[in-house]
């Protein structure tokens, strides 16, 4: 239970997602101007990579390490995942509207955001067993959350600031960026 | 050489460079940057993966159906992902455990998918191969440069050779995650300035845009092949 814990913590906040892996970070810049969608992208990826690291960790371990197939888990994955995707956005529509009317749009986004596949991933090379692996996915989808919705707040209130001419846009995001991932460093103690 | 050939090569490296200017495939840009040589690494990778996609997107773009397009080409590039990976496991196993994780994820760069849509999927093999070097290149580029700035603030050196007096002592900061934000976020503001000067409109939110109809372009046209 304690290993769980520090998988955990160590996932959601010591390495965040986005502020030291950089996974997801297209979403995270392009989807961040409002604190609501901000919200809803969050809620969606914690859905997708919570389902797809149980889907994934099973596959490997039940089909792909049997076979000896492991290497080929790149391009099961990627497969896996935007199957998965289409279904889960299939299953939503028919089965809880109001939860689709409020994540549908962020879905089809999702399949190319690197976290999905990068969670994929780690989970096998950490040697993570199935409820590791959920627990993983759904610490670091929980991080990204975090990590979005502090960014949007940020840039609503940056939008009364007086931003010089040449670092309106991006560049000033991603200097918001950086300093939420020096502050995200404070974390770094907890394990 | 055609002329044909040098319009696509020339185009990637700059008028379009795929990072500073398309602002595409910003994880790998930010991740392994952490010096000159694992950006040009990660660059020639990226690189070899874009030609090989192409040539052979390119080649199958008449066999393969329009519906079902994009899970081809990403089983496509997953393929010779894996291949690449596979080598630089065995051959260069320095970059390949600098590089880690970085090196699957160069399924879902934006960059291969983008061009295997927007370039291959509508051209000959030869100058899909040259969309691809040309392309390749300026993201290595990019990558490499990004390198060079943080290896030099970060430990007073390029490709491991000491530039800096050794009595300089490198601001850790700019190896670590915060510092790649910084960098990025003032190569992007320097390139406003030029074009504010040059009188022409300021890509405000590029990256946005830019990531936004690559995942468009890529994800609901998978949607819609595999809802087929």
């Amino acid at each position: 239970m304690t290993e769980l814990i520090l998988i955990a913590i160590g996932a959601a906040l010591v390495n965040n997602v986005v502020l030291s892996q950089f996974l997801g970070l297209c979403p995270f810049l392009g989807v961040s101007k409002k604190i609501e969608t901000a919200a809803g992208m969050g809620g969606a990826i914690i859905f997708v990579i919570t389902i797809s690291s149980a889907i994934t960790s099973l596959i490997y371990t039940f089909i792909l390490e049997k076979t000896g197939l492991t290497y080929l888990k790149t391009i099961v994955f990627i497969l896996v995942i935007a199957a998965l995707v289409q279904f889960v956005e299939m299953f939503l529509k028919k089965a809880m509207p109001a939860l689709y009317q409020s994540l549908g749009v962020y879905l089809p986004l999702i399949t190319t955001n690197c976290a999905v596949l990068g969670i994929a991933i780690t989970n096998v090379q950490k040697g993570y067993n199935f409820v590791e692996s959920v627990v993983n996915g759904l610490a670091t989808a929980v991080g990204f959350t975090i990590a979005i919705v502090i960014l949007a707040g940020l840039r609503e209130r940056m939008e009364y600031n007086d931003v010089p001419e040449s670092f309106q846009g991006m560049p000033i995001v991603l200097i918001t960026s950086g300093l939420m991932a020096i502050a995200f460093f404070g974390f770094s103690g907890l394990i | 050489m055609n002329n044909k050939y040098m319009k696509p090569l020339i185009n990637g490296l700059l008028k379009e460079n795929p990072t500073f200017v398309l602002m595409l495939g910003m994880c790998p840009t930010l991740a392994v940057t952490t010096s000159a040589m694992n950006g040009l690494g990660m660059g020639l990778t990226t690189t070899v993966v874009l030609i090989m996609s192409n040539l052979i997107i390119s080649l199958l773009r008449k066999v393969i159906p329009d519906k079902v397009r994009i899970p081809a080409y990403i089983v496509i590039i997953a393929s010779f992902v894996t291949v690449v990976e596979l080598l630089l496991e065995g051959f260069i196993p320095a970059l390949y455990s600098a590089l880690g994780i970085y090196i699957p994820l160069i399924v879902v760069n934006c960059i291969i998918l983008g061009r295997a849509e927007s370039f291959a999927s509508k051209n000959g093999p030869i100058e899909s191969i040259f969309d691809g070097i040309g392309m390749g290149l300026g993201f290595t580029l990019g990558l490499t440069s990004i390198g060079m700035v943080r290896e030099i603030l970060g430990a007073g050196q390029i490709f491991g050779l000491q530039i800096l007096p050794a009595s300089y002592e490198g601001i850790t900061i700019f190896i670590l995650a915060p510092g790649a934000f910084f960098v990025l976020a003032a190569l992007t503001a320097v390139q406003n300035k030029v074009r504010n000067k040059k009188g022409t409109k300021a890509p405000v939110s590029r990256c946005g845009e830019g990531c936004a109809s690559c995942q468009n372009a890529g994800c609901t046209g998978k949607i819609e092949g595999e809802a087929k």
